[in-house]
């Protein structure tokens, strides 16, 4: 079994307790205005447009696919810039003993790994391969999802798994259809079941610098239902990274401290103890 | 003496910085210790270097003195006697630092400070304590200013140490330079956080691998200076250095070098180094003389020679043949592995070099990768360092460091270069540090970016002291002037800075 690997920090203090290798896997069903690495939401169609614009003839056309050069690569991005399919042509199929033969020699320096996207449930099957494989080097796994899909359908995984890094991007339907163009009923169930069994390792909210009563729905909703037993991360919204659909629609400034420190404020007389701004 | 005039009127040197640099100029008059025509070539030829230790040395060149014995004892001719709280306490190691000579003339050794003064600070209120302490921190900020001025604290969590660093913190002071003696199973993981989150703010402590050292060195040692392992109530007595990368251009091909040119070099500067120990054991007044030896502080056989090292990265491009830094030592296989041989090379020679004296190592020298001057440009990289600039990502540098660390018993150690979110996480710093030790790192400093306090190659300095001097102002420490010139020179502030990129969220 292989599946899509768009890439793999080795050591990162921002996903997860400790320092963590991350993995990211290629594949999203939403398609967030806001996502900062869009070139993680479709598989790659081999249409050449990178082969064409790469500086240094890293990508080549062979038998119709798209051929990426890591020696060449000097990670301009070019290819990313140029994609005009939400896609990189720097995605490598990877096994679960790829994997392990990344993690096993940054072991000692870390406490587990993240799979994170893309939407990582995705890969669902690989993930719980990999997990199985991993738990027993003694790392933690911990799964970052938008939420899509339902986890109470995946229960051996859930077994495995230490928690989830759940996004709640908009407690809205209508709003959260709008924003990353899909429902938003699985991420709202998933909150419920994942705090019920325990497996909630923090929640992410991003902040709107232009959507203010949107954003204190949010941080209402999920304050009122996780009250102090987990951690809700606010995270303001940064325009770096964004294309320019979501530039058009959601704004070119950062959201304000003061902007998020009123959301923290609302959280923490709802008892969301755990309330931080990133 | 267009020496003398020129120091004399100097109007960026304090008076401190005048009256060394004319001793200095003093002692080279004097041709005492012979000097082959061979080894003054190699000078010459910047080869071997001396790093400033003039020619008569009138003293060894670090000393590590046993100060508990001050705190059991007193001394006899610095007329004290045991203290008997913590402000005693600290008025006399106070005074007794004013007392420490070294290359600097400046003490490079403080003590394991959390180890001498946790009894006393177990006497008095947390408000006293805090108080003292950070009056002794001043005092030593500002009286011995010299950023190679070196403190340790730990393996063990006391309240000493926290209230050090709690200290540190708020007063972000460049001296002293300290140490944390980390042991994942001696020191308990708060503390080691809270060094950590010191570290991020401070650019100190550093991380010594205390295993690795105790296990070289015994219970009783000490981190001095930049990072040097030393035994406790002895020290260096002297430390050379090799420029390997010049010392490559004289070589035509890697066996050459290995075979002649090295041994060559490391037999002219290993006599050398001899003969300046038997000179200050034997004729200079220190050990017959000095109340640090005549009262115990330090004993002549608790003393070692230290052989150091530059530039290994260079010398092994320079062998290979390649030219651009980037794909060489650091990022390069064969590279790395010339590297490993010719520092295996060199502790051969040492362990089969039998050095007057130096007891402590069993009369032998031990191997010092020294972190470089600030003439030495971009020549010649800090030790076994990857040049900076063409450092790769983190966990790849650490795992070269540890190709090296253990062949330096008397000290290696590289530096990190965070971005702002490691300050908010210093678990996951210390996931790292220990990861690093437990493979095989000896020494680790890192620094947040955009701080005031930042380690240039083994020592701290203040970003708005070197901006004094370049507006031509005196600045108190006397190393400022060193990291002016590491950073003009080497660039020594741009090293690769660690960053986690944001994840799509």
């Amino acid at each position: 079994m292989k599946a899509p690997v768009n890439r793999i920090i080795p050591f990162s203090n921002v996903d997860g307790p400790g320092n963590r290798t991350s993995i990211f896997f290629q594949g999203c069903p939403f398609q967030c205005l806001y996502c900062h690495n869009p070139e993680t939401i479709h598989a790659c169609i081999h249409c050449g447009e990178c082969v064409k614009t790469c500086p240094v003839n890293a990508l080549e056309m062979i038998d119709g696919k798209v051929v990426w050069h890591k020696d060449i690569c000097v990670d301009c991005d070019t290819c990313l810039k140029t994609c005009q399919h939400l896609s990189s042509p720097k995605v490598e199929m990877k096994s679960v003993e790829d994997l392990l033969a990344v993690i096993r020699p940054i072991k000692p320096y870390i406490r587990g790994i993240t799979v994170s996207g893309g939407e990582c449930m995705v890969h669902a099957d690989f993930l719980l391969e990999l997990f199985k494989a991993v738990k027993p080097m003694g790392l933690t796994c911990l799964i970052d999802s938008n939420g899509a899909y339902d986890f109470s359908k995946y229960e051996e995984l859930m077994e495995v798994c230490d928690g989830v890094m759940l996004d709640v991007k908009a407690s809205d339907p209508a709003f959260h259809q709008e924003l990353v163009h899909f429902d938003n009923a699985p991420v709202i169930k998933n909150l419920h079941y994942l705090l019920e069994k325990n497996k909630l390792q923090e929640i992410r909210t991003v902040l709107l610098p232009f959507h203010e009563e949107q954003n204190e729905r949010t941080v209402r909703y999920v304050a009122q239902t996780i009250k102090d037993k987990v951690l809700y991360k606010l995270l303001r919204y940064r325009p770096f990274g964004v294309r320019e659909e979501g530039l058009e629609k959601i704004g070119r400034n950062i959201t304000t401290l003061e902007q998020a420190e009123k959301m923290r404020q609302i959280a923490l007389e709802l008892g969301a103890e755990q309330t931080v701004v990133i | 003496m267009e020496d003398v005039l020129k120091i004399v009127t100097d109007t960026s040197l304090t008076y401190q910085q005048q009256l060394l640099a004319l001793a200095h100029v003093a002692e080279n008059m004097d041709h005492t210790i012979p000097l082959s025509d061979e080894y003054v070539q190699a000078m010459k030829d910047n080869i071997i270097c001396t790093l400033g230790e003039g020619n008569l040395p009138y003293r060894p060149r670090y000393i590590i003195p046993d100060y508990s014995i001050l705190m059991e004892k007193g001394s006899k001719f610095l007329e004290l006697n045991p203290p008997k709280d913590l402000w005693e306490a600290c008025n006399s190691l106070l005074i007794m630092y004013r007392h420490v000579p070294s290359i600097t003339s400046f003490p490079v050794y403080l003590g394991d400070l959390d180890k001498l003064l946790e009894p006393f600070v177990q006497q008095v209120s947390r408000e006293e304590a805090k108080k003292c302490l950070g009056l002794f921190l001043l005092n030593i900020d500002r009286t011995l200013t010299d950023s190679f001025v070196h403190a340790d604290i730990g393996p063990k969590d006391t309240l000493t140490g926290r209230l050090l660093l709690e200290l540190t913190e708020e007063m972000q002071l460049a001296i002293p330079n300290l140490s944390l003696k980390y042991d994942p199973e001696l020191t308990s993981p708060e503390f080691a956080e809270l060094c950590a989150k010191c570290m991020m703010k401070t650019a100190k402590p550093s991380f010594a691998n205390h295993r690795m050292f105790e296990s070289e060195w015994g219970k009783d040692y000490a981190i001095a200076s930049c990072y040097n392992g030393l035994t406790l109530g002895g020290g260096g007595f002297t430390l050379h250095r090799l420029r390997l990368y010049e010392m490559s251009l004289k070589a035509n091909s890697v066996d050459q070098f290995l075979n002649e040119t090295l041994p060559y070099y490391e037999k002219l500067m290993a006599d050398a180094m001899n003969d300046r120990i038997k000179f200050i054991v034997e004729q200079s007044a220190f050990f017959k003389s000095n109340f640090l030896a005549t009262e115990g502080f330090v004993k002549v056989e608790n003393f070692t020679g230290m052989f150091g090292m530059v530039g290994l990265a260079e010398c092994c491009n320079h062998l290979l043949g390649i030219e651009d830094p980037a794909k060489g030592f650091g990022n390069n296989k064969e590279a790395d592995e010339l590297g490993v041989r010719i520092v295996k090379q060199m502790q051969d020679f040492v362990n089969n070099y039998t050095a007057d004296y130096c007891d402590a190592c069993d009369h032998h020298f031990r191997l010092h990768a020294q972190v470089g001057l600030d003439s030495d440009g971009r020549e010649d990289s800090p030790g076994c360092r990857i040049p900076i600039g063409v450092e790769p990502p983190m966990f790849e540098h650490i795992e070269h460091s540890t190709l090296f660390h253990k062949y330096f018993p008397t000290g290696i150690g590289d530096i990190f270069n965070f971005e702002e979110t490691w300050e908010k996480t210093p678990g996951a710093l210390v996931d790292i540090i220990k990861g690093a030790l437990a493979n095989g790192m000896r020494y680790f400093s890192g620094y947040l970016a955009n701080n005031d306090v930042v380690r240039v190659t083994g020592y701290l300095v203040k970003k708005s002291e070197l901006a004094k001097l370049d507006a031509h102002q005196q600045s108190l420490n006397q190393v400022s002037v060193n990291g002016k010139g590491a950073r003009d020179n080497s660039d020594a502030l741009s090293r690769r800075l660690e960053r986690v990129n944001e994840s799509a969220r």
